[in-house]
């Protein structure tokens, strides 16, 4: 096996709670625009909200073998939360290379295909999230070191409204962090 | 029961597409009457004396979009609209009109609205509902809003916007956007804020926003899920769902001023989607805890006994109530379609009213007698609205983007 490494540039926040940081690359942080200045008529003064402040980033770097690096995604059947064992074993290993990185931690967001109500598609969404939580816990990873969040059909993987689509977008992605 | 609503829908006639364009080129609605009834109103709308604006247009719009309105020329006709406009203190300006009934020669109404100039299309609309009110004995909610999110850009790189609309699509401004997902826009009772999620820290996060000056405040950013905001009717409190470090979810309250949560469920199925009772006595909400989603309801305390609402079919999710209470709009699934259906809680019937595979977020107009909702055609997410008769449908069609969860506003003083 080609011996590979993959560098994972992760932007943290040191002092606001805005943070953002995607599959692969740093994305910038989430859209600000200046809210203009307020104007007392009804019918056309409403103003734009920024969304999050913006906080100072610094960037550490998580470097996860290339094996890990292009495996950190685990899908699941329609309505389901169940883990297959392949998947299984693939946890262990992600278990593994956490086991000597205490400052090392893995954000896992769940997603679920777009049927369904939303809101309770933030739940199946988090079900999932937690199934591989608890999965990990039990190869050993502390549980401090993990956080969920549900994005439930909001944030699809790929575009498409056929089996295909779907299956790909019902996933949990674990999201490596540096403190 | 479910009665299908496609026999009803026999006797539409499919009537002409009005194309209303907005001032600004990207903030583009399109409203098509894809429905409508057989006999119509006939009225005609004269163009007001001395008026800047196109304001008789826009009430004719307006009357004529509601589906139980046909412009006619005068000779036949049923009633008539007249109007001028005054200058009136402070720059403002100030319409008189009149209803005539042009059977009889009695005249319905003589009233007048006075606006900013920029808001005429607002005293236009208030017009519009007097008199549509007059003639037909039940109100209308022309000078109502809606907010909803849209979502441009190729997964997985979206960027999310919240917007506001008059109810005929004008106006449209965005109060927020994000790379990340905007979820769940909830108006508060006086129409002044908008409560919504947000997972711009990568997060989820619940905002209040003030839709005029764009202040907003994050009330509540729990560890978890902290979801599916819910006004209650005095506008004190909020009904949420939140997780436990376990990734359970349950429907709590938050008291907007104290910030006291107070736990109203207490099981480890997903219980979500809370809505408040319009009398405030009660919060309905979706669980999963018989298998699949259903509808229960509970007292917004904690501890609550809960009862099951929806029974018919294997899919019921996210209520919400009709203003006078009677009537629960819903997301049921017909196979492998999901639909907006409503319940009657006295009998238990339930009546489907859209025919999408893919509808959801329905809600009910303020006046009670139209739902909105979103469904999907060619891969993209379309608002569209259903009279509660089944009579009349609408499509209310982003020229771009992706459209979804819209959110009708309530009546303003």
């Amino acid at each position: 096996m080609v011996k590979k490494s993959v560098v994972l540039v992760l932007p943290l926040l040191v002092l606001a709670a805005c943070s953002t940081s995607s599959r692969k690359e740093e994305a910038p942080p989430a859209e600000v625009t200046p809210p203009p200045a307020a104007v007392a008529t009804p019918d056309n003064a409403d103003a734009v909200a920024s969304a999050g402040a913006v906080g100072e980033l610094t960037a550490r770097s998580v470097t996860l073998p290339a094996e890990l690096a292009d495996r950190r995604i685990i899908y699941f059947a329609f309505d389901s939360d169940s883990i297959s064992s392949d998947d299984q074993a693939l946890i262990a290993a992600h278990a593994r290379f956490m086991a000597g990185r205490t400052g090392v931690r893995i954000r896992l967001e769940g997603h679920t295909d777009q049927r369904g109500t939303r809101e309770y598609n933030v739940g199946l969404g988090e079900r999932r999230a937690q199934a591989v939580r608890r999965a990990l816990g039990l190869q050993g990873v502390a549980e401090s070191r993990l956080s969920t969040v549900s994005y439930g059909e909001e944030q699809p993987a790929v575009a498409g409204e056929d089996e295909t689509a779907y299956a790909r977008n019902r996933r949990v992605e674990l999201v490596y962090t540096a403190e | 029961m479910i009665e299908r609503f496609s026999r009803a829908l026999r006797y539409v006639l499919v009537a002409a597409t009005l194309m209303l364009v907005s001032a600004s080129a990207r903030a583009q609605l399109q409203v098509d009457i894809t429905s409508g009834v057989t006999a119509p109103v006939p009225i005609v709308i004269s163009a007001f004396a001395d008026d800047a604006q196109p304001s008789a247009e826009v009430v004719g719009q307006d009357l004529s979009r509601s589906g139980r309105f046909a412009l006619q020329e005068r000779t036949r006709a049923d009633y008539i609209v007249t109007g001028r406009a005054l200058p009136a203190a402070d720059g403002r300006v100030t319409i008189e009109f009149e209803l005539v009934n042009l059977l009889t020669g009695q005249r319905l109404l003589a009233e007048q609205v006075t606006a900013a100039p920029a808001a005429w299309r607002n005293a236009a609309h208030r017009i519009a509902d007097r008199v549509y009110q007059k003639i037909l004995g039940v109100r209308s909610a022309f000078a109502t809003r809606i907010a909803y999110v849209a979502v441009d850009g190729v997964a997985p790189a979206l960027r999310y916007r919240l917007l506001v609309a008059d109810a005929d699509g004008e106006n449209l401004r965005t109060i927020l956007e994000s790379r990340l997902p905007i979820m769940s826009p909830a108006w508060s009772p006086d129409g002044e804020s908008i409560a919504y999620v947000s997972f711009e820290t990568r997060s989820a996060a619940i905002y209040v926003q003030t839709v005029r000056t764009a202040e907003r405040r994050r009330v509540s950013a729990r560890a978890g899920v902290n979801g599916a905001p819910a006004w209650s009717p005095d506008g004190k409190r909020l009904a949420l769902t939140l997780s436990s470090p376990s990734g359970n979810l349950d429907v709590h309250v938050l008291e907007l001023d104290s910030g006291a949560l107070t736990r109203v469920t207490e099981h480890p199925a997903i219980d979500t989607e809370p809505v408040w009772a319009s009398d405030g006595s009660v919060v309905y909400f979706t669980s999963d805890r018989a298998g699949g989603p259903q509808i229960y309801r509970a007292a917004p305390v904690a501890g609550a006994a809960v009862q099951r609402v929806s029974f018919a079919g294997s899919y019921n999710a996210r209520a919400r109530p009709s203003p006078d209470g009677r009537q629960l709009a819903h997301v049921t699934r017909e196979g492998s379609a999901y639909r907006i259906a409503v319940l009657d809680l006295q009998s238990g019937a339930v009546r489907v009213l859209s025919k999408g595979t893919q509808d959801e977020s329905p809600g009910f107009s303020p006046d009670g007698g139209t739902l909105i909702y979103a469904g999907r055609e060619r891969g993209q997410g379309v608002l569209a609205t259903v009279s509660t008769d089944g009579l009349i449908a609408q499509r209310l069609q982003a020229t771009s983007g992706d459209v979804r969860e819209p959110a009708w506003g309530p009546f303003r003083p």
